[in-house]
This record gives C-alpha cells, sequence and structure tokens, in this order.
C-alpha cells in the first residue's frame, strides 16, 4: 500500500485538483511535480503516451492516467479510510454518472465562455449556466453529491469553483446569481482542508486565464 | 439476491452501446427484457423519464431504477453480480482496463462516423485515423486471445459491439479492416464464437443499411 506517490500536474489544472482532493483525503504523501504544458517533461510523455496530457500518478513506478480513473484507483489502494465512492453498486453507478457528466460538459463550456467573444460568448454562456443549474437540481438539498458525506461526484466537480470568478469575469455573468445553492456547496467544500489546501488562489487562475486570453488573441 | 429481479433494457437494435449491456447480462447469467425504442419516430415516456439528461439508449431499469451511459452500467452489472469478474481485482490491471475503455469510448464510434458522414478527402483522412486507432488498440492486445489477457472481460466487452459498424465503414471506405489490422480481425472472430456475444450482434448487412439509411437523413452521397 505504502509506496513511492509523484503526481504530474500543472496548478491550474481542475482535473489535476482531482487527484490532490483524493490524495488529500487519503493522507496520502506524494511529490508533486509542475508540468510546464508549453514544454512537457521527457517523464511525462513516457508515463502518457497516448494522451500526453496530465494529472498522471505514478505509483511505484507504474503510471496511471485520466483524473477520474486516478482517483478511483486511489480509493481502492487506499481502502481503509475516507472512502470516496458509495459502497452500494447503485449508488456509485450515480456517483459514475454525475461525475462523468461533469467530464463530458464542465471544460469545453466553461472554455468557451473565455475563449471567445459576441455571439459564440452568449451561447458559450447559457450552455455553461444550463449545465450549472442541471448540476445544482441533482444536488437539491443535500449538503454534497452523494449525500452527507463528501465523494467522487464532489471531488470531480470542485476544482472548477476556483475557475468561477474567471468565467465570471470575462463571461459578465455571476454563479451566485443564478446557482446559489452550488456556490454554497463549493464554499462548504472549501471548509475541508484537503480541498482548500488543493486548489490555487482564484485570482492567481483569473491573471493565468487573462494571460491565456492575451495569447489567443481573444482580447 | 432475490429470484425474483426485474432487469428491463431500453435498448436500440443497432446501438453497440446497448449491445454492450446485453452482452455483459449474457456473461453473468442474468435474465433481462429488452424492449426497442424507436429513435426516428418517438422516444417513449419511460426512455425520457428514465434518462431526462440524455434521453439516450442504453438504460437499464433494475427492480425499476434506472441507470444510464453505456460504459457505468456495464460495471454496474460487474458489481452487482459479481460472477464471472469482468475486471481485474488488482487496482493497478482495473484502472489500465478502465483506461482503455476510456480510450474506446472516445475514440472508435467518432472516428468511424468520421468515416460513414464524409466524402472524398475528408473520408480519406478518416480512414487513416480510424486505422490508426485499431493499430494502436493491436499493440495493447499484443499477443493475448483478449483484451482481458486469457479471459473475454469488460474491455472487450465495450469493444466488440462497435465492430458490428465495421462493414458499414468498409464499405463507404472502400477499405478492409483485415488487410490493416489481421489481429484486431482475429480478435473479432474469436469473439463472435462466443454465444453470450454473437447472441447481443446483429447482422452486419442490416447495420450497413442502417448506415446508409443515416447517410441519406443526413444528406451524403
Amino acid at each position: 500500500m505504502a509506496g513511492e506517490v509523484v503526481l504530474l500536474d500543472f496548478w491550474a489544472s481542475m482535473f489535476g485538483m482531482r487527484v490532490r482532493v483524493a490524495l488529500a483525503e487519503k493522507g496520502v504523501k506524494y511529490e508533486y511535480k509542475e508540468e510546464d504544458l508549453r514544454n512537457k517533461s521527457p517523464l511525462l510523455l513516457q508515463m502518457n503516451p497516448i494522451h500526453k496530457k496530465i494529472p498522471v500518478l505514478i505509483h511505484n513506478g507504474k503510471p496511471i492516467c485520466e483524473s477520474l480513473i486516478i482517483v478511483q484507483y486511489i480509493d481502492e489502494v487506499w481502502h481503509d479510510r475516507a472512502p470516496l465512492l458509495p459502497s452500494d453498486p447503485y449508488q456509485r453507478a450515480q456517483a459514475r454518472f454525475w461525475a462523468d457528466f461533469i467530464d463530458k460538459k464542465m471544460y469545453d463550456s466553461g472554455r468557451k465562455v473565455w475563449t471567445t467573444k459576441g455571439d459564440e460568448q452568449e451561447a458559450g454562456k447559457k450552455e455553461f449556466l444550463d449545465n450549472l443549474k442541471t448540476l445544482e437540481a441533482e444536488l437539491g438539498d443535500k449538503p454534497y453529491f452523494g449525500g452527507d458525506r463528501f465523494g467522487f461526484a464532489d471531488i470531480a466537480l470542485v476544482g472548477f469553483y476556483c475557475w468561477f470568478h474567471a468565467y465570471e469575469t470575462f463571461g459578465n455573468f455571476s454563479v451566485e446569481a443564478e446557482c446559489p445553492k452550488l456556490i454554497a456547496w463549493a464554499k462548504r467544500c472549501m471548509e475541508k482542508e484537503s480541498v482548500s489546501k488543493s486548489l490555487p488562489d482564484q485570482k492567481k487562475v483569473y491573471e493565468f486565464v487573462a494571460q491565456m486570453r492575451k495569447n489567443f488573441g481573444v482580447e | 439476491m432475490s429470484s425474483k429481479e426485474e432487469v428491463l433494457i431500453l435498448d436500440f437494435w443497432g446501438s453497440p452501446f446497448c449491445m454492450r449491456v446485453k452482452i455483459a447480462l449474457n456473461e453473468k447469467g442474468v435474465g433481462y427484457e429488452s424492449r426497442e425504442e424507436n429513435l426516428f419516430g418517438g422516444k417513449s415516456e419511460l426512455l425520457l423519464s428514465s434518462n431526462p439528461i440524455y434521453q439516450k439508449v442504453p438504460v437499464l431499469l433494475h427492480n425499476g431504477k434506472p441507470l444510464s451511459e453505456s460504459s457505468i452500467i456495464v460495471d454496474y452489472i460487474n458489481e452487482t453480480w459479481p460472477s464471472p469478474p469482468l475486471l481485474p481485482s488488482c487496482p493497478y490491471e482495473k484502472a489500465q482496463a478502465k483506461f482503455w475503455v476510456d480510450f474506446i469510448d472516445k475514440k472508435v464510434f467518432e472516428a468511424g462516423g468520421n468515416i460513414w458522414r464524409s466524402n472524398g478527402e475528408a473520408l480519406e483522412q478518416a480512414k487513416q485515423e480510424f486505422i490508426e486507432i485499431l493499430k494502436q488498440l493491436e499493440e495493447v492486445l499484443g499477443d493475448s486471445d483478449f483484451f482481458g489477457g486469457k479471459a473475454f472481460g469488460f474491455v472487450d466487452i465495450i469493444a466488440i459491439p462497435l465492430t458490428s459498424w465495421f462493414l458499414a465503414y468498409e464499405k463507404f471506405g472502400g477499405f478492409k479492416v483485415e488487410d490493416h489490422c489481421p489481429k484486431f480481425s482475429a480478435w473479432i472472430k474469436r469473439c463472435l464464437q462466443r454465444d453470450t456475444v454473437a447472441k447481443a450482434i446483429p447482422d452486419s448487412e442490416k447495420v450497413y443499411e442502417l448506415v446508409a439509411q443515416l447517410r441519406k437523413m443526413n444528406g451524403i452521397e
């Protein structure tokens, strides 16, 4: 169970944050290696030859790729504490369904908000907010997506919270105005040390996105 | 487990995603009822209420409780009826299997779709990309009988139904998978020898006619 744990990551990646949160929930010590995504390390290219993306978890020298797969792996290896998935198969399937929804919908619609202008941006905004509203409806009055316990679907979504300030500023909208319950959920998650220590400051993310917009010539 | 289990699939005969669910249940020896949806005419109330987010097949209703997304459904089937196991028990091997399921899910059907949806230069490129993906999967297979190793498993279940559309890709693309990826072809034949698989997969000629119809509907000729 113990052994060498290395995480290849990028500080602003909401996918990398999922793995950081999972490792923190389990109290696992690991070495964090920051990747320059414009100049990927030979280690990254060797460990993830198919997608060449972060995050990659390297456990005892063996790589695991794709953030949600990594989180499930972490849950299984360090199975004696802080379960991240429910034990009931139906509830596990629900958790996986919502994590998959978040994977399919959130990044692309959010990306449209900060990389486009005019009509295209308006369409992206609408899509992004519709997706958040769907998630808010699923959350309902529960403290977390899985119910009373912080878990898999929460981990899948929470990294996007530190990107909201950037989306809101460039898209000219307020997530709190549209989805107050979701913001309440996010703040609840941020009270957990495993989350607050894994997410970067939203101002830093905003500055990063502002720079990327300049690089892409969006301004 | 009670003997009176209600297992219902909301189905479409040509959907590889539905075939995955049927094969998984067959492998586990679980009986089920399947209800054909009319995807062109009008989706049933049950489908729309069971899968409000995507409104797609397959939906598995287990004792009335709905599940959607084929790979997630197969995972559920594996966990609910543990024998025979479709995934390795070792967490690392399991993660590798899930990685390839994700790769196949992201790449194969879309690449095939790029073939039947296009013409001319775009079609040639789509063909090349499709063959590259199969070659990548051939490397993963190596010299094993199945993606699961000696035993037919999760990755095989996710992949084999997609091959029911290959004849259509071959006819519209003017190529044969066997010429470029003989190992992959051999794996297809091996899987189709399993009764649990053969009875869930429709005739390729019927699928070809379906795809031809879809091409017309999409205005491609």
